[in-house]
């Protein structure tokens, strides 16, 4: 499992609600890549200074699928803000990643 | 090679299983036994192993149950640890549900033979954004896998995931997918579906199983309800195509192969004493044939059930076990009746020989009593069966069906070499053979009893009107109820039987002494 903290202890004011993000992949795929580099990208240019992003690897550690009830990877859950997310997919199409995490409505 | 299954089923019950497997070893494709009574026989040995396994039907139907019987008895009898992967009901749901047919899962999966995962599909949870696969379904069932060992894999009931996901083809695809990793695994999987208009799944699941689709039914018919059980497909193997009636009881599920009439039952040579020594002497000095089916008729008050004890007691003498089914008279009505002409069966009773399994005909439907008596038998493993009398199960059903049902127990009986004594009460003293045509010819021995009264005297005879395979006597022999039982004469000043005077002239000839 890894943590990319990205300087939750210094929000700004005005910034928003803080973002707790989870990426479920199965392996170092060409597709678990995309997803994480995509979601990176999206954090950073929408959610600066207010995210974490864990990034969770079911081949390394199969029991914790159960806990977010996960069955297709990758698999993004927005742990907070509240209610829970779940956004399947490569994170590849941003707009529809950008309206699934609530940043954007859909058009 | 390996046996057929009439040989296995000659073969001492202890060793049942072990001949199961090995026909499931032999010409035919490698099997996996599912425990399940009579389902392993219709499907010779089981469900393809290592491979997928459709089992579909309509809510209620017992789909789950017989999936989860599948993975119990593979735990429990067959040394195969399991993975139920359930998208409907949580693990406590599962438990609970299971718990009155006695599965202990909580022990199961504590023991590590066997592991739930409960997969919660919440569609209003869940964005869709482009492609995925199900590659978190594949982690979490090898996880389950690998942390029992397991053999066998039941997926209860898949078809949920396409209420929770938009994207068929992703579905389809990676259903596809899975079912191929489960084969690649040689994992023995049972995957449960919807009964679908029209179809045998309401997602065509049987589109990608393509080795054994078994259905499954639940109808009522004269306020009998009746499940059954039809194997719609089984490729590279034979299997029994009829729909076979089913029972869930506290003991689970159980399938009756009920029409498996091969009609390649053993021919023991070995007799058995019919507890009556002048019986044995007309029956050829030696009694009936072990694995026979004997009938014994007559009209009220001449002795049947008084000779169903004298076979009891001889067999239980011998050390045999015995069951009794009665459908007229209470276990206690019949020891204390028996009693008062010298038969004590109470002894062999205490000793546990001999078993009565007493019910009211009109208690159940015909499949019903069938099935149960199928269980009780495979309980208690005779080699001797009374049913006294059989003619009362008539009141339950047509003619057609009882004839088909006594066929099935009869069948079932020779199959497992247990000689079998039917009484069978006679409505009139003109409707000997009539009445009992539908069932005679599957006898072995039939044995006649009547009653006669001439001046003031009332008498009682005997007679054999036929047993197969030996020279038997034709005389109607003569007898009195004594306080030590049936005391037999020769057959000199014998009664006229019921049938003497309107038989055939070939009857005529057959039992010259009338």
């Amino acid at each position: 499992m890894q943590v990319y903290n990205t300087g939750l202890t210094t929000p700004s004011v005005d910034a928003g609600p803080l973002y707790s993000l989870r990426l479920y992949v199965a392996g170092q795929t060409p597709k678990s890549v995309l997803a994480f580099a995509n979601l990176k990208q999206i954090c950073e240019a929408h959610l600066q200074g207010r995210y974490a992003i864990e990034v969770i690897d079911l081949v390394e550690t199969p029991q914790l699928a159960r806990g977010d009830q996960i069955f297709a990877v990758p698999t993004l859950v927005r742990r907070l803000p509240e209610p829970i997310k779940k956004i399947i997919g490569d994170l590849s199409n941003t707009d529809r990643v950008l309206v699934g995490l609530d940043l954007r409505v859909h058009q | 090679m390996s046996l057929s299954l009439d040989e296995v089923n000659r073969l001492d019950p202890s060793t049942h299983e072990a001949a199961l497997l090995k026909i499931a070893q032999g010409t035919e494709l490698p099997k996996a036994l599912t425990g399940i009574q009579g389902l392993d026989e219709i499907t010779r040995g089981g469900l393809p192993k290592g491979r997928p396994t459709l089992v579909c039907g309509g809510p209620g139907s017992g789909k789950t149950l017989l999936a989860l019987t599948f993975l119990v008895n593979g735990a429990l009898h067959f040394d195969e640890p399991g993975v139920l992967m359930t998208f409907e009901e949580n693990e406590e749901e599962i438990i609970g549900d299971v718990a009155s047919l006695g599965f202990a899962l909580p022990q199961l999966i504590e023991a590590r033979k066997l592991a739930v995962d409960y997969v919660r599909i919440e569609r209003s949870e869940i964005e869709e954004t482009g492609e995925y696969d199900l590659e978190g379904l594949f982690v979490r069932l090898d996880h389950a896998i690998r942390t029992v060992g397991a053999r066998r894999v039941v997926l209860d009931t898949i078809e949920s995931l396409f209420a929770g996901l938009k994207n068929d083809t992703i579905l389809r695809s990676e259903l596809r997918r899975l079912f191929r990793w489960l084969k690649d695994q040689r994992v023995t999987t049972v995957i449960t579906g919807e009964r679908g208009d029209g179809a045998l799944t309401r997602q065509g699941l049987e589109e990608y199983v393509s080795d054994a689709v078994i259905l499954l039914d639940h109808r009522v018919h004269d306020q009998v309800s009746t499940r059954r059980l039809r194997v719609v497909k089984y490729r590279g193997s034979h299997h029994g195509t009829n729909e076979y009636p089913f029972l869930i009881d506290t003991n689970g599920i159980s399938v009756l192969p009920v029409s498996s009439l091969a009609l390649q039952h053993a021919a023991p040579l070995d007799r058995v004493s019919s507890g009556v020594p002048r019986l044995d002497e007309m029956l050829s000095g030696l009694g009936y044939y072990r694995g026979s089916t004997i009938l014994v008729s007559g009209t009220a008050g001449t002795g049947k059930t008084s000779l169903a004890a004298h076979f009891l007691d001889a067999a239980c003498r011998r050390g045999e076990r015995c069951l009794c089914f009665l459908f007229e008279e209470s276990p206690q009505q019949l020891l204390r009746n028996m009693r008062s002409i010298g038969i004590d069966l109470e002894p062999w009773v205490a000793a546990g020989l001999l078993q009565f399994h007493a019910d009211r005909p009109s208690r159940y439907g015909l499949e019903t009593h069938l099935v149960t008596m199928h269980q009780v038998v495979a309980d208690f493993r005779p080699t001797v069966t009374v049913i006294d009398p059989v003619t009362n199960l008539m009141t339950v059903g047509t003619f057609t069906d009882v004839q088909a049902m006594l066929t099935r127990m009869i069948d079932h009986l020779k199959t497992a070499n247990i000689t079998a004594m039917l009484t069978s009460l006679m409505p009139g003293q003109t409707e000997v053979e009539r009445t009992e045509t539908t069932i005679s010819s599957l006898m072995d021995t039939w044995i006649v009893l009547a009653n006669d009264q001439i001046g003031e005297r009332h008498r009682r005879g005997l007679y054999v009107l036929k047993s197969r395979g030996m020279a038997h006597s034709n005389e109607l022999c003569e007898f009195v109820m004594t306080n030590r039982g049936f005391d037999l004469h020769d057959g000199a000043a014998a009664p006229q039987a019921a049938n003497a005077t309107d038989g055939s002239s070939q009857k005529g000839n057959q039992h010259a002494g009338l």
